[in-house]
Order: C-alpha cells, then structure tokens, then sequence
C-alpha cells in the first residue's frame, strides 16, 4: 500500500508543478467574477445564473483536470522510459495502475476542494447563506463521478496509442453519458429493431454519470439527496471504477512497454 | 540587428493603443449598423436567434427551479412563463399534464430520480428575478423576439414591483418593434394596472387597435388574441369611466375575434343595463 501511496504523491506533485489547474482555477473565477459584476435591471440580488455558470465551469475544469492528467500519466512513463526502473523498484503493474489512479483522483479531489471553497465564497457573499450540507453532496459526488473517469481513462490510456486519442475519445464519451445517458431509453424505444436491443443494452450496462449530477439542487436552493440515495451511488461508483482498473490491470500486465 | 525588449514593448503598446483608439469608433458604428442593429448580430447573424430561443427557454427552466423537460420529452406547448404573463394559472389536470417523468421506466429510471428534481414548482417570493438575466440575454440576442419583452416587463412590474424598469424594458421593444401591438398592449396594461394612468392606458391600447388594423389579414388573423386583449381593456376602461356607449362599442369588436363570444354578450348586457338607467333619469324638459 505505501507503494501505491508514493505513486499518489508523485501524481499529486506533478499536478500542482503544471499550470493546468492554475489556468482553469484563474479562467473560472475571471468569468464567474465578471458574470457576477453584470447587474440586470438593476437587482442586485439575482445569483443563480452567477452560481450555474461557476458550477459549469467547475465541472468542465475538474473534467478537463481529471481526463488530460490521467491520459498522459502511463504514456509518459513509457515515453521517457522511466516505467522500466520504476517496476524494477520492485512494483507491481497493478500498483502501477493503482498508484496512478489514486494519485489523480486525489489531485482532482484537491482541485475540487478549491474549487468549491471559491464557489461557497462568492455565492455566501451575495445570498449570505451558506447550505454546506448541500455542497459536500455535490462535491462528493462529482468527487466519485471523477473516480469513473479517472480509471476509464487509465482503462483508454493502456488501450490507445497516444495521449490525445484517450483523452479526446473519454470527453466524448463522458459527455455523451452526461447529454443523453437518462434518454438513452426514450431514443431506444423510438429506433427499429436491432438498434433499439443495442441501444437497450448500452443503457443498462453503461456507467450512469448522469447521477452524479448535482447542480441544479445547488442552483435552483433544492432540499438534499436523500443520503441512503447517496451512499448507494457512491457504492456504485466504486464498483464502476474498480471494473474499469481491473480491466486496465488486465491490459498493463501482458503490455508489452517496449514498443 | 538587436533590438531591446523594452524598445518592442514599447512599441506594442503604442501599436495597441493607436489601434484600439482607431477601432473604437468603428466598434460603436458596428453596434449601431442598421442591418444588425447590434454586436450580437453582427457576431452571430441570423444564428443568434437560436441561441436567444435557448436563453428564453432557460428562463422558464428557472422558473420551474430544474423541473422542466429535455427534448427528448417535451410536449410542444408553450413556456409557462408566457402562459403566466397572460394570467393562465396551472389548475389540477395542468400539473397532471406537466408531470412529464410519469412513471418510473426501469430500475435506473427510479434510481436517477433520487438525483433530479422532481417536484413541480414555480418561482415565487420575488425569487421570480432569477429569470431576469436569460431574458435580458435573450432580447439582446433576438430584439425582434417580442414576447421576452412582454413577459420580461410582466415578471418586473406584476412580481417585482419594478414598474420602471418594466417600463424601460417594454420600451426598448417597441423601438426594436415599433409596430408590435402585443408589445403595446403590455405597456397599456403596465399604465392601467400599475401606475393607474387610465389616460396614457387608453391611448396606447387605441394606438395597438391602429397597428392591429394595418397588418395584412394574415398577420391580423395570426395575433387575434392581442386585438381581443386590446378591445376587452379598453372595453373595461371605458365602463369604468362611465363611457358605456364606447365600453359596448369595444366588446362588440372583441367579440368579431373572441374564442367566448356569449360571456362578452353577458358584460355587454349589464352595461346595456347600466346605460339604459342613465337614460331613464335624464332630466325631462320642464316646458
């Protein structure tokens, strides 16, 4: 477990040594300052379109944190040929993989930590409210949503030849769940057979990001998810992630990294 | 050749002050094209008009706080802030209708709703501001969309308590839409109801009759709605300042247009009554 742990901390520094997050940290709180400053009708007490637009903005930069931090964490390895004396440490190629992951999604739990502390600023100080209850939900389960992310792009990154293609191909597919995961049945039902059996299935068996959306209870001041709901869609996401790193693992342990 | 950095930076900053003092007064001529009437025009062409929609929409979206259907389960009819501008308030078979989720699909349809909004809610408490800012969007993006004005000015006046700025709003659209009577009948109605300016309330909803009267038969039989709104206020005003002849006058042009022609009829008989008993105490000749 320390092993794993190293690796984290590595993938940890690399995060805050880049200017990724610095650069989507600043973009995010410019735009959601300068939305913010805009004053209609002279009201100064509107703030929910200041909150969905900070939050969207959220998602987009964990996402972006999330899937181009991952996707060239095993590739450089390879790359730079480093991958070779770190497995002769000795480390495992699952611990590789589980080392990675974890140091990825714990930089995006950082990331997101400042993110929502930014966000809780800014909206506390206009509503004067601040529902922490209803924040530690949204960012705990954006938190896991990331964590199906993070090891389906470890999963593409074993799998796809270079850094771009995995990252480009998981925004597509994270954002196509995130669209029309919920509809995915309704568009089924509208298409003729065997699209609609395909369809059907892809439903059922994909990962349901969309659950762990949040947002509107945040923007719209709902009452909270119901905290068993919760625990299960955490479990759920757990048990997504560990399929996606066990398939990853699957993959890395017959890789031949010469190549 | 060497140059110093100071010496090009200089420089650059001479070339982008000489050049934003140039732009300037071409950017506030391309605000004021006539063709494009504003930036959004010119930045996004007629395209702009999709985006204006998006944004009317989200405003709606708002006022259901997130409770509201995607496309892949909307039913066609209108937003429901426009429905509530023109005083239409939901009633039981309504909510029924708008419960757009019905029943749980499959396990993951159920599961999901732990996640979504699910009550059926209207903005209320002056929370209702919160559509605000997607309707100024959308009439900076669209001002040729008359119906942000009218429900935007709605919202401010009836909701808000903000009967200048509502004011403000609907006249900005009647200068990007000079001969729009809807847009005038809200105003009248802002005159009537808010500042009970009965005088400027009639002139600008007799104003609306004239606009109504010079589209094309088309158009007119497109927006009979807004000349039946138009004929019943002034109908209404009018009886309310005693002018009974003129209030029976303007029901009988309303009814030529009303989905309810007989409970016109049934308003234009109480003041028929009205009428004839001011008649029967006028003052008889003594000689």
């Amino acid at each position: 477990m320390n092993k794993i742990f190293a690796l984290a901390g590595v993938v940890i520094k690399e995060l805050y040594r880049r200017k990724d997050f610095y650069v989507l940290f600043v973009l995010t709180a410019l735009l959601t300052v300068a939305a913010g400053a805009v004053n209609f009708f002279h009201d100064d007490k509107i703030i929910r379109y200041v909150k969905d637009i900070c939050l969207l903005l959220i998602w987009v930069s964990a996402l972006v944190i999330a899937i181009v931090t991952t996707a060239r964490q095993i590739p450089a390895e390879r790359e730079a040929r480093t991958i070779f004396p770190l497995l002769a440490k000795p480390v495992s190629r699952g611990q590789v993989i589980a080392g990675k992951f974890l140091g990825c999604w714990l930089a995006t739990g950082v990331a997101l930590l400042v993110f929502y502390f930014f966000f809780a600023i800014i909206t506390g100080s206009r509503e004067h409210i601040w529902p922490w209850a209803v924040y530690f939900q949204a960012a705990w389960m954006q938190w896991f949503m990331l964590a199906i992310v993070i090891a389906l792009v470890v999963l593409g990154s074993i799998y796809f030849a270079a850094p771009s293609s995995t990252s480009t191909i998981s925004f597509i597919v994270v954002v196509g769940i995130l669209g029309i995961g919920s509809h995915l049945k309704i568009i089924a039902l509208q298409q003729p057979e065997p699209m609609q059996f395909i369809l059907t299935v892809i439903y059922f068996v994909m990962p349901h990001l969309e659950w762990f959306d949040l947002r509107d209870f945040v923007v719209y001041d709902q009452s909270l998810v119901s905290w068993p709901a919760l625990i299960v869609a955490t479990v759920y996401a757990a048990v997504w992630t560990g399929i996606f790193l066990l398939l990853a693992w699957l993959g890395f342990r017959r890789k031949n990294l010469t190549t | 050749m060497k140059i110093s950095p100071l010496l090009a930076l200089t420089a650059l900053v001479a070339i982008a002050f000489t050049l934003a003092s140039g732009l300037v007064t071409q950017a506030d001529g391309w605000s004021r094209s006539t063709k494009s009437d504003n930036i959004f025009g010119m930045m996004f062409g007629d395209g702009r008009k999709l985006f204006a929609n998006q944004f009317f929409t989200e405003a709606d979206v708002y006022f259901h706080s997130g409770y509201y259907p995607s496309i892949f389960d909307r039913s066609g009819r209108d937003s429901e802030i426009t429905e509530t501008s023109h005083g239409h308030t939901d009633s039981p078979d309504d909510e029924i209708k708008e419960d757009f989720f019905g029943r749980t699909k499959d396990w993951v349809d159920a599961f999901g709703r732990n996640f979504r909004v699910t009550k059926h809610t209207h903005l209320e408490s002056g929370n209702e501001r919160e559509i605000l800012p997607w309707l100024r969007l959308a009439a900076d993006l669209d001002p040729q969309k008359t119906e942000t004005y009218t429900v935007g000015a709605f919202f401010l006046w009836d909701h808000l308590h903000k009967s200048g700025e509502a004011e403000a709003f609907l006249r900005e659209g009647l200068r990007n839409n000079p001969d729009n009577c809807e847009i005038l009948f809200a105003l009248g109605r802002l005159y009537n109801e808010s500042t009970h300016d009965t005088v400027r309330a009639r002139n600008v909803w007799e104003l609306g009759v004239k606009k109504f009267l010079l589209l094309p038969p088309d158009e007119q039989k497109e927006n009979k709605i807004v000349f039946d709104e138009l004929s019943v206020n002034l109908a209404r005003l009018e009886d309310q300042a005693g002018n009974y002849g003129a209030a029976i006058n303007w029901f009988h042009a309303a009814q030529k247009v009303s989905p309810d022609p007989g409970a016109l009829q049934q308003q234009i008989d109480v003041i028929q009554k009205k009428l004839d008993a001011l008649i029967h105490v006028a003052p008889q000749k003594l000689y």
